[in-house]
């Protein structure tokens, strides 16, 4: 059932060899990329103990690498950086206001509550 | 590029109706929108996990030493099976997106051989979770260990092979002199669970008593994960003072002084919720790869069909493409959260 008054954004996806080549590349480029990522993470996990000196500037290593990963999937394997701008950031915005609120709110309550058992015991 | 307007539209006519202000169909908008509630459950999921951890008065249980083994070659590998996980992961993400690509062009060939590819990754990633439950739920040989002091250690090293019982003592089954050389190690375990080994001497089912022959442990250290009496958190015992402290305990004739494994209600690696958030996290992400493999599967029936070249568009693939990307992306803030930090 075609109507003219509906435009086909199905369609807006095709694109030509020469442009897929391009974009094969790219996919194949962020593949090495995830791959170094997660090889980096890893000799750090197995090498970095928990607990050494170290350790606290690798475990924010580990959350800023993994916020890396995610965008490179989100906005590469995902396309969302190639969609309109309205579409990226109604997805984007309010994801990430309410998962800091959520975040920040959780540990905060989770340290006062630690506090509370380890003062006054179970 | 997937997604971009084709036309300039002007702004009254853009949100006055008939089209999207998004540029993108229903389906594909739909599935975002989905995502985002998708990516709230995990993410809440994940905060929940936070929140226990912060609040926990015991010592969490640390990812390269609770996931350490590989299939064939036994324990001592920290992290490199899930590293191993989340490399097909990652695998099967591109050749999920290289199927959109193909789709894009119309190549309904290279669409085939990219979902067959991706599929294929998907239940090489379900079969390792399959493993690594396995794994986690049986435990290690040496399991969580009550000391003497009431304190709480976890064991590293190389445990020295059972090799037979010799029966002392005669019960209903075994006679005395009988050398047992069969189930040893699950019999021991359970013996050593329900305190029915004292001083070397196990109890068996059918009452008769027998020597237990056991190579020794090699390397052996007991590292406390609770305070007792006399050891603090985080303290080593190494070599002979462990292997004193830990059979001493082992073989103390007294039950439930010893954890092997995990199941809902305890678990050797660390504080109860430890296990049960694995259990739901880990089983939900599997849940979702294990549904977008089979959502995969029909949209290749599809493909194969010819459903998506006769309508023109390969947007199904893209749509589920979606999805499957998304599995990968929740999987690597569950690698960060649960095997790294």
């Amino acid at each position: 059932m075609l109507r003219d008054d509906v435009i086909e954004y199905s369609l807006d996806g095709h694109h030509s060899e020469e442009a897929g080549k391009k974009i094969r590349a790219k996919i194949w480029k962020v593949t090495a990329l995830l791959t170094a990522i997660t090889l980096v993470e890893v000799l750090l996990g197995v090498y970095i103990k928990q607990g050494s000196g170290l350790w606290p500037f690798v475990k924010w290593t580990f959350i800023a690498l993994t916020l890396l990963k995610a965008a490179y999937i989100v906005l590469i394997f995902m396309h969302l950086g190639d969609e309109k701008k309205s579409l990226k950031y109604i997805v984007l915005v309010p994801y990430f206001l309410f998962m800091l609120y959520l975040i920040f709110i959780a540990l905060m309550e989770a340290l006062a509550v630690g506090d509370a058992w380890a003062t006054y015991g179970g | 590029m997937a997604g971009h307007a084709t036309k300039e539209i002007d702004a009254a006519t853009l949100w006055g109706g008939k089209v999207s202000p998004f540029s993108t169909s229903y389906g594909k908008l739909m599935m975002w929108f989905f995502l985002v509630s998708d990516a709230l459950t995990f993410g809440g999921l994940l905060v929940a996990y936070g929140f226990v951890r912060h609040d926990a008065q015991d010592a969490w249980p640390i990812g390269e030493e609770t996931f350490n083994s590989l299939p064939f070659l036994g324990h001592g590998y920290p992290l490199v099976y899930v590293a191993l996980m989340t490399f097909i992961l990652i695998v099967s993400s591109v050749t999920m997106v290289l199927a959109v690509e193909a789709g894009h062009r119309m190549d309904r060939k290279g669409v085939t051989k990219w979902m067959i590819a991706t599929i294929i990754g998907g239940f090489f990633f379900v079969g390792s979770q399959a493993w690594e439950w396995y794994h986690f739920i049986h435990g290690s040989e040496f399991g969580k260990i009550e000391l003497a002091d009431g304190s709480q250690a976890v064991v590293s090293g190389h445990f020295g092979e059972i090799e037979n019982f010799v029966v002392t003592e005669a019960g209903h089954h075994h006679k005395k002199g009988e050398v047992i050389k069969e189930d040893l190690m699950h019999t021991f375990q359970h013996a050593a669970v329900a305190g029915h080994i004292e001083n070397g001497i196990i109890e068996l089912h059918d009452g008769s008593k027998a020597k237990i022959t056991k190579k020794n442990d090699e390397h052996l250290t007991l590292i406390v994960k609770k305070a007792g009496a006399k050891y603090k958190l985080n303290d080593r015992i190494k070599d002979s003072k462990a292997a004193k402290e830990y059979y001493s305990a082992l073989y103390s004739g007294t039950a439930n002084r010893v954890i092997y494994g995990a199941n809902l209600e305890q678990n050797e690696y660390g504080p109860q919720q430890y296990g049960q958030f694995f259990f739901f996290i880990t089983g939900f992400h599997g849940f979702h790869v294990f549904s977008g493999v089979i959502i995969n599967i029909i949209i290749l029936i599809g493909v194969i069909l010819g459903t998506y070249h006769k309508r023109g568009h390969y947007e199904m693939v893209e749509k589920t493409g979606l999805y499957w990307h998304f599995v990968d992306l929740v999987w690597v803030f569950v690698f960060t959260f649960f095997y790294l930090v």
